[in-house]
This record gives C-alpha cells, structure tokens and sequence, in this order.
C-alpha cells in the first residue's frame, strides 16, 4: 500500500468507525427490532434471532407488521403528519417566499443583517420558543388578552391543544429552514433577467411568474424539503400544543416506546418514518443533482 | 551530454481523457523551455507529472539520473511557481518565501539571509512584512517567484506565468524570467499557450497537441522549418498549400496553377507552408514568373503591418503580411502575390 | 432596477411582519420574565425576582451544568469528527464507499429525532447486553449522541469551507518540502479555523437545545436542561422558565452573532 493509500484511511478512519458505529450500526439495529417480538423483562424484546444449541434460531415476529397495517391508529398517524407537514410548507412558503424575496433584492449592505435576524431565532432554544407560543395561545394568554382588550372578541378563543396551536408553532420553527436556503438561491439570480424580461414587454408580475419562479425552483424545491422531511417527524410541537386525540406519527411513537414499552412497535415506526420519508428524499437529491446544477 | 530531466514513455489518463500520450522528452540543463500549446493540448499535465502533482498513469521520469516517477512533490528536487501563484494568504511575503526554508528546518538566522537575498535577486526589496493580500499582481508572482528559487532548486516549473499579466509587465517580466535564469543556470521548464511569448524566451520548444508532443527544436527552426502542418498553422499561421512534386526542390502548387522552388524536397504528394509575412502584394505581374493573382477580400489594420485576405483565381484563400504596399491594394482590386524561392517549406505529413 | 417607493414599502412590511412573527414570542418571554405577577396577563410591575429564585434552584443549575459539559464535549468530538470527514469529502475525489459515507455523514440531518434517538438508544441497550459498555445510559451515552448528530451540520459547515481554498496552496506547500500533514497544519488549518469556530459554535448550541433524542439516550440522574424544562413545561406556565429562557436566548444570540461574524469572516 503507498503511502498516499495509507494516509487515506488514517484520516478515513475515525469518521467510518464512528460513523459505522453510531449511524449505521442503530440503523441496522431498528430493522432487526421492528422484526422481533414484545418481551417482558429489560429490555423488553425477545429477539428475532437467537443461539441455541450451538446454531441460530429465528423468531421473526410480524405482529407489530399486522397491528400497524390494520390498526387506525398509525395510518392516521402517518396522514395526519403528512397533512400537517404539507400544510406547514405550503404556509412556509406562502409567508416565506416574499420574505426571502425581498431579502434578496435588498441593498447589498442590508442584507447580511437581514440574514442574521432571520437565523438568530433558530440558534434560540427551540424549546423556549414553542413554549413561548404556550403563553400567547393558551385561554388566558397573551392573544386572548389582546383580542379581548381591542374589544374584537368577547369570549376567549381556544387555540391551545388544537391543530390550528400545532399549525401555527411549525411553522414559526420552520419558517427559517425555508426562507434561508431559498434566500440564497434567490441571492445568486441574474436580475438583469428581470431587466431583459421587462425590455421585452413582460409587466412586473409576468416577470415573476415566467422568470423569476421557474429559476429559483431548485432553491425553493430544496427549502421545501427541508421544511417537509424534518416536519412530519416533529414530536415537541405537537406534544406542548396540540392534543392527544389527533397525534402525530412520533408522538404515537413515543407512546408506543415509553407508554406501551412496545419497542418493536416503535421500531417498526421508526423503519416506516425512515422509508416513507428519508428515501425518497434520497432519490429526490440524487435526481436533483443529475439533472444538473442551476 | 546526459539530459537532466528525461520523460519516458509519459502516459496519464484521467478517467477516458488521455492527457499525456506515451510523451518522451529529454530536457538539457541549463536550458529554458516551452511547452507550448492550446489549452488541453496536455502541456500542463506534463509539467505536473514533472513536478510530482500526478502519478503517471504509465512512464517514468528521471531528474539527473534518478528515477523520480514515484516520488511525491516535497521529495523532488523541483519547484513550482504556479498559475494562481497559490500564495499562502495567512503570512506575510516573508514567512511565505521562508516557508520551504523552515520545512527544511534551516536554522533562522541562515533562513533569514537567503530570504533577503532572493528578495533583493526579484526586486521585492522592503516588502517583506506585506501580507499577499496587499500586493499587486505582478509583485505576488514576484513572491512565488522568490519562493521557488530560495530553495535552489534544480529545476524551476513554471505554469502560465505570464498569463494573469497585462501586456507591458508580461514584457518586462519576460526579460526578467531570462535574466534570472540565465543569472542562476537554473533549467527552467514553462508552460506557455502563448507562442510569441514561447518563441521569445525558450531556448527549446516542444509543441504539444492532444497529448503528444508533436514536435520538438529551437524556436527559429521550428519557426522556419516546420515538420508538419500543425506546426507550421500552429506558430505563426502560415498559408498550408496542397504540392506535387515536379523535380528535385520544386513543386506544383495545383490550386495556384504555378510551380515554384521550395526548401527540401517532396518525396510524394504533400503541402507547402507559405508564411505571410514572406509574401509581397502587387497590382502589377512581378518579374520572374507566373505568379498566381486573386482579388483582395479582406484588409485589417495591425499598426505594424497589414493583413490581406487574397481569394486566389484557384479559389484557395490566402493571407498575406505586409506594411507599406505600393499601390496600396483595397479589397475588391486585384493583386498579384509572389515570394522569394526560400519561403516555400515543403512538408510531407 | 429601479425599485418604485410603493414596491418598497411592499417589501418593508413584508419583511417587518415576518421578523415580528419571528421575534414576538422570543419578546414575549423576555418581558415576562421580569414581570412580577406569575400570570402571563397581568403586569404587576417590574422585578427581577424570578431570576432570584432560578438563582438557587438546585435542579437548574445542575442541568446547566451537566448541559454545558455535554454540549462542550460534543462541539469539540463533533469539529474533530468533522474535520476528517470533510477533508476526505472535498479532497480526496473518489474513494471506496464514498456514497455510503456521505450519506452516513447526512443522515441525520435527513432523520427524524425520533428515529435517530431510538436507534441510538437500542444500539446503547445491545451494546451493554454484548460488552457491558456504556453502562446503563446517562451523560455518556447523551454524550455519544450529541457528538453524533452534531458531526452531520458540523462536517457541511467545514466541508464548504474546506472545498473553498485553492488546491494549488496545498500543493505548493507540498512543492516546498512540506510532508501532508505539516501542510494541512500550516496552510489548511489557519484558513479553516474560523469555519472549525462556528462549527463547534453550532454544534454546542445544538447540544444544549436538543430534547428529543437526549430524552430517549438519558438515565436516571441525567437530567440535562432541555429535559429539566420540558417537565417543567408539562406542568403548566412557570415565571422561573421565564427568567432562564431570557438567560439562554441572550448567550444563545451572543453565540450567534460570534458565529455568523466568524463565518463571514471566512468568506
């Protein structure tokens, strides 16, 4: 082995094992997991393969397969996250697009500040924040206080532990993951474009929808993703502001892991959660990036 | 006299694109040379398989007389002045030429002595504690420059280096590239895409094409006797004509209708190389004829000369350098060319 | 382009509106915590007193500091991690199991906490079954996992820096005698180091902030701060989380604004 050979894999060397040992080897682990059986004793699992005798045995389990298929509970689950994950980047968008938009058409000077104000909150606790919304949203919070005292209502609304808490808490923690990686695509656009498109005749708005749009797609697409992915597996919001009758997928996770002590059952979640969502992310960038950088 | 730096059999593929073709190249000490040629034409790679930033795909090379092919770069008993300078933006001039220095774990107070000398050798002189940042262009490329030659190298690669300069610092500095090797008696080996530059600097030339080198001489006999048509098109884009062979030293120039003398003799069916600048315009038939005639098309103004673009009556164009016509030819009047009996090179392939 | 004062204006309440949303309930904590009514409604008047009583709330200060010394070792573990990985992702072209490593390196950034933090927890749970370390879970095992998760932001924010410099300056360094590694420590490491900065910047305040996966890799005795608050939260609206969500919002910004300068400063 040359030495240039041998210096590779020194350097390769902490970041696989580490890697192989704390990102791979769990992933590994969750699969066998979601295939065993609900056990009593600690940890509660009988294991799908065991040593008996001198040879391995199986013991695969599909209970949890069956339950999941069949059971309400977890096919709503998942919609449910999907729906809320959807509505949360098609909100993030709607809000977040102008935002990053006009921050990038800002004068040079401004916009590293305008960046920063945009990223500060997200170096905030999370936890603070959403709990934050707990104080404005709850009966007797902040918003109700307001509304009341403008006279714009005169019975205080519920909004703490509904969908619409969740719906407004994701996407205020989401909200920066879109504007940011959109922001930058949307920094890097030719605006001459824009002044070639109007030279041509195209009013402001066609500009936007015919020019604008379609070149900053792979930013926005890349935003959306970020938002989307990560969202439909959020547990904090949804445990401190919705309610317990319409869970999301990782709060009925949870449930099934701390309440339950169905580790299989969390596992085989957990595996569903990791195809139904990382994968074709996956094939999304990949594809993304053959297509050809813009 | 055993070349100091001999490539043999030089392959390098980088995936399908074959950069360096099976290349051997013998380069003398003390000399200056070129590698000249287009962008992609391989020369650049060759200067880093020279310098140890490439393994050979297949080959060797030798540095006087030891085989270095697998050496890596702070091994070899070269340095690099590279394109981009690649200046080390953290330290001051002097810390960058003293780098190679320190590596070589020289004690400071010599380190410090040969730094001043090399800075008082390329002109750097109280510049020392500037950072690269400071600097114009042609002062970083002085400070790669220093930091090369501090460590004495055998030979000097240099990649490009004239090329990130405006015309009258690339003159000057042309001459100081010269003086300096001629000063110190390094061998310097340059990659140029430039061929006037090439021309004027190098003592040899190699003329690299998609890998190859396709031909190899001194500038003027490379300018003046050309082996082969890329050649001739290549260093100061001669008129390439289709040749018969009629008799010992002449040959019949078909799409001209003329015959005429050339230099060596065609052996079967090939070309000749006329160079512009070689021949004359007139209105009227010049003696010692025929002469082929065609109508002007084309005159650009080049301050030294002019350059006419002549359709021949054969239908053949043909380009001719010269200043001060008499009579002085306008695109749409008619001219006759004509040449002295050295111009025409008789190239087979 | 000219931009017309309407489309201006536009464009201010636009971006005035979303900085409000974004900032308002970060505000509303602030001034809450220094009122002196325990309700959300009613000004009393002004009072530090919450942050009093934080002050010598035992169970705080003890996550604070179980919390700092998770998050300072999982910075740390996480930068040097990363350095490797991205070195080798930007330098070394192709290498055996490339694709592999990249997305092990992204993937959780790609996860789900939930996934990332049961995985984890099952691996601690075989692993103690199997060799009998770590035993039982607590500040180690959060620890491992912190350092985890953190490598994946670290190693982009790295990467990009890394993937930035001249290749040429590498080589001339080699060119001038250098061995690599004197290299990378001569010219790579200075150039990198305000990227190495803000990347463990990050990665500390990712390990301070992080509740879900901590949740699931904690013990018993291992309360970090996150958890210490998330209980709290459970039970209803608390002055004192007031007081410290302030405390943590005013170092979190300060540790910001130092990273994103540092990260400006790198280009």
């Amino acid at each position: 082995m040359s030495a240039a050979t041998a210096r590779r894999r020194g350097v390769l060397a902490l970041p696989w094992i580490w890697l192989g040992l704390f990102v791979a080897a769990p992933f590994v682990i969750v699969l066998a997991i979601s295939l065993s059986s609900a056990g009593y004793g600690s940890p509660p699992i009988d294991f799908f393969i065991g040593w008996q005798n001198g040879h391995p045995t199986f013991n695969i389990n599909l209970d949890s397969f069956e339950l999941l298929a069949s059971d309400q509970l977890y096919i709503r689950g998942f919609l449910n996250s999907i729906a809320i994950a959807g509505l949360t980047t098609l909100l993030c968008l709607l809000v977040g697009y102008p935002m990053a938009y006009v921050m990038a058409r800002a004068p040079a000077r401004l916009q590293p500040l305008l960046v920063m104000l945009v990223i500060l909150p997200f170096w905030t606790s999370s936890l603070i924040r959403v709990y934050a919304w707990i104080g404005i949203l709850k009966e007797n919070g902040l918003l109700n206080g307001l509304l009341l005292h403008l006279g714009l209502i005169s019975q205080p609304l519920v909004i703490l532990n509904t969908p619409i808490a969740v719906q407004i808490g994701m996407v205020y923690a989401y909200l920066p993951f879109l504007v940011l990686p959109l922001y930058a695509t949307l920094q890097k656009l030719d605006w001459t474009l824009l002044e070639a498109a109007a030279d041509l005749g195209a009013k402001p708005w066609s500009a936007f929808f015919r020019v604008t749009l379609p070149l900053s797609w792979p930013g926005t697409l890349a935003g959306a993703l970020l938002v989307f992915v990560p969202a439909s597996g959020e547990y904090l919001i949804p445990e401190l502001l919705g309610s317990s009758t319409l869970p999301m997928i990782s709060t009925v996770l949870w449930t099934e892991f701390f309440g339950n002590r169905d580790w299989p059952m969390a596992s085989l979640i957990a595996v569903m959660l990791l195809l139904v969502l990382a994968i074709p992310l996956l094939f999304l960038r990949g594809g993304q990036a053959t297509a050809g950088r813009v | 006299m055993a070349p100091l730096i001999r490539l043999e059999g030089l392959t390098k593929r980088f995936g399908e694109t074959v950069a360096a073709d099976d290349v051997t190249l013998d380069i003398l000490e003390g000399e200056l040379f070129g590698l000249l040629g287009a962008s992609g034409s391989g020369k650049t790679t060759l200067l880093r398989l020279l310098g140890g930033f490439e393994t050979p795909t297949a080959g060797r090379v030798l540095i006087d007389g030891v085989d270095v092919t697998a050496l890596p770069p702070y091994e070899r008993p070269t340095n690099m002045v590279f394109q981009s300078y690649a200046l080390f933006p953290h330290m001051t001039v002097a810390a960058n030429i003293a780098f190679g220095l320190k590596q070589a774990r020289m004690p400071k107070p010599e380190a410090d002595a040969r730094v001043e000398e090399v800075m008082e050798l390329v002109k750097l002189a109280e510049l020392g504690k500037r950072k690269p940042s400071e600097l114009s262009g042609g002062q970083r490329q002085r400070v790669a420059l220093a930091r090369a030659l501090v460590l004495r190298p055998k030979v000097l690669l240099l990649d490009e280096p004239l090329s990130a300069l405006d015309k009258k610092l690339r003159e000057h500095t042309q001459f100081e590239l010269m003086r300096l090797q001629r000063e110190l008696g390094i061998t310097f080996v340059i990659v140029t895409h430039d061929q006037d530059e090439a021309m004027a600097m190098c003592s040899r030339i190699a003329v690299m094409d998609m890998g190859k080198v396709i031909e190899t001489g001194t500038p003027r006999a490379i300018y003046e006797r050309p082996q082969c048509r890329f050649v001739a098109d290549f260093i100061g884009g001669a008129n390439i004509i289709d040749a018969e062979p009629v008799g010992p030293s002449r040959v019949r120039l078909p799409a001209l209708g003329v015959e005429c003398a050339v230099t060596d003799s065609l052996p079967a069916k090939g070309w000749v190389a006329l160079r512009p600048e070689r021949i004359s315009l007139s209105h009227e038939a010049p003696a010692g004829g025929p002469w082929p005639a065609g109508q002007v098309e084309a005159v650009a103004f080049h301050g030294d000369f002019q350059l006419y673009r002549v359709r021949m009556d054969g239908g053949v164009e043909l380009r001719v350098a010269a200043s001060n016509v008499p009579g002085d030819p306008k695109p749409g009047e008619r001219a006759f060319l004509s040449w002295p009996a050295d111009a025409p090179v008789a190239l087979s392939r | 382009m000219r931009v017309s004062r309407g489309a201006k204006i536009a464009g201010g309440t636009v971006l005035g509106l979303g900085y409000a949303f974004l900032f308002a309930p970060i505000l509303s904590v602030i001034v809450y915590s220094f009122n002196e009514s325990r309700l959300v409604t009613v000004w009393s008047g002004f009072s530090t007193k919450w942050y009093g009583e934080l002050a010598h709330d035992d169970r705080v200060l003890n996550a604070l500091r179980l919390s700092l010394g998770i998050a300072a070792f999982a910075a740390s573990g996480a930068v040097i991690i990363g350095t490797m990985a991205a070195y080798a992702l930007a330098r070394f072209g192709k290498f055996r199991g490339k694709a592999l490593f990249s997305g092990l390196v992204a993937a959780p950034l790609v996860l789900p906490e939930v996934t990332t933090g049961l995985s984890m927890l099952l691996l601690f749970v075989l692993m103690e079954r199997l060799i009998g370390w770590p035993q039982g879970r607590g500040a180690i095992t959060i620890a491992i996992a912190h350092v985890t998760f953190a490598v994946a932001y670290a190693t982009v924010i790295i990467r990009s820096r890394i993937a930035s410099l001249d290749p040429a300056l590498e080589e001339a360094a080699a060119d001038l005698g250098a061995r690599p590694f004197a290299a990378f420590v001569a010219v790579v490491l200075p150039l990198i180091a305000p990227a190495l900065a803000a990347a463990w910047l990050l990665s500390f305040s990712l390990s301070l902030d992080d509740f879900v996966i901590t949740a699931f890799v904690t013990g018993p005795g291992a309360t970090t701060l996150p958890l210490l608050i998330f209980s709290s939260v459970k039970l209803g609206v608390n002055p004192e989380i007031n007081a410290l969500g302030t405390l943590i919002v005013g170092v979190a910004s300060m540790v910001a604004l130092t990273a994103t300068l540092l990260q400006r400063k790198s280009g």
